[in-house]
């Protein structure tokens, strides 16, 4: 049977197997309205019918803040140098904010997208993208809270130096959002057959919250616990939230092998969640 | 002749596992990755049985697909028919990229884009105007493209007044309609439908499949079309692939396919059997034989019931009795015949009872039967075979006839009409 003038001019070919690292940008780009809508919606609807609305967003950072102040700062009695133990904690939590509700959105999108995801087809990086975009503009939110703080306490005549390393902060905040959503592919794309991963992110956030230096410089672990120092010394989130609180308020150390050790881990994090993350977007759909 | 094949599949196979996902999967999948790091095949794709549902297999492994293929031509509506389990959604799946198949490929010239299931993505806090937006990007469009339709889409919904209100609030064939609205509008080479005419109320169905009849015949489109609704599929396609058991067994224009798929063995809903022990008297069997000999019946053609009874021991009064039952389940038709009138069962054995309907006069449509069995001596029915053969009335006049969907069961013939002017 004679069927077409040649055999290569396929528009596109569904296949079993699929190619090394298919971003398919091209596809991306087609869908952006896609992705702008789901990022629309998910701003617009996550304080539907409640009273504060996006105060929500407010809230949470600032008593988590308080509460930190208290127990960390005032029982326990951590030093923050000449920065106002709340507004150290409150830069902790804000950036460490960015990265749990991307790593938490983002690790349940094949779970929790099942339905629409077993009738249509779109790309699926779609919707982890959009989870990071929406935390982002929450973020935004939050940060602007901080840099109400931040001028409150510099009217009040706290020793606050800004440095020029602040101009760096968005890339800082870009790479913690791409670590949170090469972590999260990773593991939504295991929740798929096996649900232990969503349990072990439940907690494990929790505890990795810890390793992180949110509430404390990271000097002070290596001089308290030398013994146990390198696990917060091997955390990449550690020198983000590190070098962010150095930017933002003059206080710690910024290590330029640490940021480019995270940088590393960053782009491998990414890269390996993007080929599990492709991998398992073709036939997710069979065992979840 | 040069065809011009915009759609192909080649070898398509689908496996799935069946029962639960625990540690046994991690053994298989830990087995599965050494083979291909070996460079050796999947150890898995060699077992595996036919996928039918009702014998119990042996493996854990079944072929939902096997080797499927086939070709659409540009322009072409492809009717893909077959039972429940057949394979069908899983072919669709595939062809919608939803899910990837096992083995073989599928090359196409054109967007896919697919109705499979209407309404996808909505949410509920979000007005009927978001939402358009929102489902139109999820099916493939852009923002321009859905802004140019709006309204037409938002006409053809019919849902002007709750435009601005969150969907929640929609009643579900609302919601059904705006969804199928959106869908509508959608401007793909290649759309995938499969059984959205079960939706909605007699006027939006006439709409929709109005809207479908245009998509594949003025535009020119290429469609696949899945559905059990054989008047459906017979009115808006041209070509049928008939699937059993994930396997393609019939292939060629839609009325053949059709009558292949009707008269496979398994598919004969013109007849009922029963497999009981004869202990008690039973109904053995039962047969609709339509003037056309298939499960379609001319309107005002006689229809035939055969009804085969087997008693083990003498019946005193026995009583069989048939109720023909429509599509909603209301019993439009009831015929009854006592021992008295015409006698049957009086010894032990089987016997045969035909009815015959002259001309009967019910509105297109499917109906089912109703049958029982019983003795009005012993007061006691003895057997019933509800729902049981399936049959459906289509309506070939010659005048511009229009009916609707549900709106009578029964069509009077022989009325006169007169029309005075006052």
């Amino acid at each position: 049977m004679n069927t077409s003038n040649n055999t290569n001019d396929w528009l596109f070919e569904i296949t079993p197997k699929n190619k090394f690292f298919t971003l398919n940008l091209k596809e991306v780009w087609q869908y952006r309205d896609l992705l702008f809508l789901f990022v629309k919606r998910d701003v617009i609807t996550v304080y539907k019918q409640t009273v504060l609305g996006p105060l929500w967003y407010l809230i949470q950072p600032l008593f988590t803040a308080i509460t930190f102040t208290i127990i960390f700062n005032n029982v326990a009695g951590i030093s923050t140098g000449p920065v106002p133990p709340f507004l150290f904690n409150m830069a902790g939590i804000t950036v460490w904010n960015y990265f749990t509700s991307c790593l938490n959105g983002t690790s349940n999108t094949f779970a929790s997208n099942a339905g629409i995801f077993g009738k249509v087809y779109f790309p699926r990086i779609i919707t982890p993208l959009s989870v990071v975009i929406s935390n982002l503009i929450k973020f935004g939110i939050q940060f602007l809270i901080f840099v109400a703080f931040y001028l409150y306490y510099n009217f009040q005549g706290a020793d606050l130096g800004l440095n020029s390393w602040v101009l760096l902060f968005p890339l800082l905040i870009i790479m913690m959002g791409i670590l949170g959503l090469g972590l999260g592919m990773l593991i939504s794309s295991m929740v798929t057959k096996y649900r232990d991963f969503s349990y072990l992110v439940g907690f494990g956030v929790q505890l990795l919250m810890y390793l992180s230096a949110v509430m404390y410089p990271m000097e002070l672990i290596k001089t308290k616990l030398p013994g146990y120092g390198w696990l917060v010394e091997y955390n990449p989130l550690a020198y983000i939230i590190e070098s962010a609180r150095y930017m933002l308020l003059n206080v710690g150390q910024i290590s330029l092998l640490g940021l480019t050790y995270t940088l590393a881990v960053t782009i491998t994090v990414f890269f390996v969640g993007l080929l599990v993350f492709n991998k398992t977007e073709k036939s997710f759909i069979d065992t979840v | 002749m040069k065809k011009d094949i915009i759609l192909k599949a080649e070898n398509i196979s689908k496996q799935y596992r069946l029962g639960q996902v625990g540690t046994g999967t991690l053994s298989h999948d830990l087995n599965r990755w050494w083979h291909e790091i070996r460079g050796k095949e999947n150890p898995y794709l060699k077992i595996g049985d036919t996928n039918d549902r009702s014998t119990k297999g042996t493996s854990d492994y079944v072929w939902a697909l096997q080797d499927i293929n086939f070709e659409v031509e540009r322009g072409e509506v492809l009717g893909i028919i077959g039972k429940n389990g057949a394979g069908k959604s899983t072919l669709l799946k595939i062809l919608s990229k939803v899910t990837a198949p096992t083995t073989g490929s599928i090359k196409s010239r054109g967007r896919i884009a697919s109705l499979l299931e209407v309404g996808t993505g909505f949410h509920g806090e979000m007005t009927g105007r978001e939402n358009i937006f929102l489902n139109g990007a999820i099916l493939g469009m852009t923002k321009k493209e859905i802004a140019s339709k709006l309204d037409e889409i938002i006409e053809f919904s019919g849902c002007e007044r709750y435009i601005d209100t969150p969907v929640k609030r929609y009643s579900s064939g609302m919601t059904v309609r705006l969804a199928f609205a959106v869908a509508a509008f959608l401007e793909p080479e290649i759309l995938i439908i499969d059984e959205v005419l079960a939706v909605g109320d007699a006027e939006f169905q006439k709409k929709a499949i109005g809207k479908m009849q245009d998509i594949s015949r003025g535009d020119g489109r290429t469609v696949l079309f899945v559905s059990h609704n054989m008047a459906a599929v017979k009115s808006l396609c041209t070509r049928g692939v008939v699937l059993e058991h994930g396997k393609v067994v019939f292939e060629g224009d839609i009325d053949s396919s059709i009558e292949h798929y009707l008269n496979t063995e398994f598919n004969k809903t013109n007849i009922y059997e029963s497999y009981l022990e004869p202990k008690q008297p039973y109904i053995q069997r039962v047969e609709v034989i339509t003037n056309s000999g298939s499960f379609f019946h001319d309107f005002n053609k006689d229809l035939k019931i055969k009804i085969k009874l087997f008693t083990p021991f003498n019946l005193v009064d026995p009583a069989v009795s048939y109720q023909i039952v429509s599509s909603e389940g209301i019993p439009v038709v009831h015929e009854l015949n006592l021992f008295k009138e015409i006698p049957f069962c009086n010894e032990i054995g089987s016997y045969e009872l035909t009815s015959q309907i002259k001309k009967l006069s019910l509105y297109p449509g499917v109906y089912k039967l109703n049958i029982f069995f019983a003795d009005n001596f012993l007061k006691k029915r003895f057997d019933n075979a509800l729902e049981a053969c399936s049959f459906e009335v289509l309506l070939s006049e010659k005048r511009e006839y229009y009916y609707q969907k549900n709106s009578a069961v029964y069509k009077e013939k022989e009325t006169a009409w007169t029309v005075k002017k006052i």
